[in-house]
């Protein structure tokens, strides 16, 4: 067991090394902490569904170096964001704030449950409602009692 | 729900996903429309400083380009619009949009340059090869302006107005097509 985890360690290791060069580190182990928590947040605008943290493009490294230089001059997490967020807009923001045009975008989960939910509802009332029993016509009963006669006989 | 209105309504959840299915046709088709004709970029995301003044930046001269080099305060109160390019030698779309460059130029359009991330003498050899668009070139080595810009990469173009607000942002090269499409019409509204 302890053999299998020390493998598997040994295979994530080298993901995490490619994007954290130790160069680019910040010595203080609670900056660099918070460092990696805000590039979390950033995506890297050329590679789109990587946040920086994640990508090796040159924009993102830049990215992440600035991030570090406004950490450790004791920005708080909210500023170094906005900092981004003026210059890239929302589309840097991995989790972009709720307004008119990203409306769409964070309502769609809800809508699609709703869709869902409505879906259920109707199929359940659908299979819930007895189906009427058709009447029979006249010639059908004829020919059904002279069936249930022959039988009888 | 009423026993008459059953098979009626039942018609009408068949159709749904047929109405589903053509909404999303519809639209997939308006989509591609788009693309081919250049009006939808998938890629094109809208630059958050439209309508914002140029940010703050003071770059050098690039040596030996014989022009000076180009800070913020060159774009605050001018004549007419002008273009800020950024380029790099090391770029293959630059060269691609360098004709439109010249073009504009030769025509009178101030175009200034910043060269991104390039060793100053490649930056030079490209312009000495290529030709000379740029009123002022500024050298942004580390491209660390550029990130004030919110740049994505290069080439990208952008159109500063009279009172140094920046109208237009245009990422990748300039062809013949956005030349006439969009620039000519908005160089004239913001003459």
């Amino acid at each position: 067991m302890m053999k299998v985890l020390t493998m598997l360690l040994a295979l994530a290791t080298p993901a995490l090394a490619a994007v954290s060069d130790p160069a680019e580190m910040l010595r203080d182990p609670a900056q660099e902490e918070r460092a990696r928590a805000i590039g979390r947040e950033l995506r890297c605008m050329v590679c789109q569904n990587q946040s920086i943290e994640d990508s090796d493009a040159e924009l993102a490294r830049d990215l992440r170096r600035i991030v570090r230089e406004q950490v450790s001059a004791g920005r708080s997490d909210a500023e170094v964001l906005r900092f981004l967020h003026d210059r890239y807009g929302d589309f840097v923001l991995l989790r972009p704030p709720v307004k008119a045009a990203t409306l769409l975008l964070w309502g769609a989960p809800v809508i699609a449950l709703a869709g869902g939910l409505l879906l259920i509802r109707s199929s359940r009332r659908r299979r819930a409602t007895p189906v009427p029993a058709a009447e029979l016509t006249t010639a059908e009963r004829a020919r059904l009692a002279s069936i249930e006669g022959g039988r009888d006989a | 729900m009423s026993e008459a209105a059953t098979p009626s309504r039942r018609r009408l959840l068949l159709l749904a996903p047929l109405g589903i299915a053509a909404a999303a046709g519809a639209g997939f088709y308006a989509m591609l429309r788009g693309l081919s004709t250049g009006e939808y970029n998938p890629k094109g995301v809208p630059s958050a400083l439209i309508g914002k003044p140029v940010p703050e930046f003071d770059l050098p001269p690039l040596e030996g380009a014989d022009r000076p080099g180009l800070a913020s305060t060159d774009l605050r109160s001018l004549p007419r619009p002008v273009l800020v390019n950024f380029y790099a030698s090391w770029c293959v779309p630059c060269l691609i949009e360098h004709p439109q460059l010249m073009k504009l130029a030769r025509e009178g359009v101030p175009v200034m340059g910043v060269a991104y991330k390039d060793k100053p003498a490649d930056a030079l050899g490209f312009i000495r090869k290529h030709g000379n668009p740029y009123q002022r070139i500024g050298v942004d080595a580390p491209g660390r302006a550029a990130i004030d810009w919110g740049l994505y990469g290069v080439p990208e173009t952008y159109l500063i107005d009279k009172q140094g607000i920046i109208r237009w942002r245009y990422a990748g090269p300039i062809t013949e097509d956005t030349v006439v499409a969009e620039l000519r019409p908005l160089l004239q509204r913001f003459a």
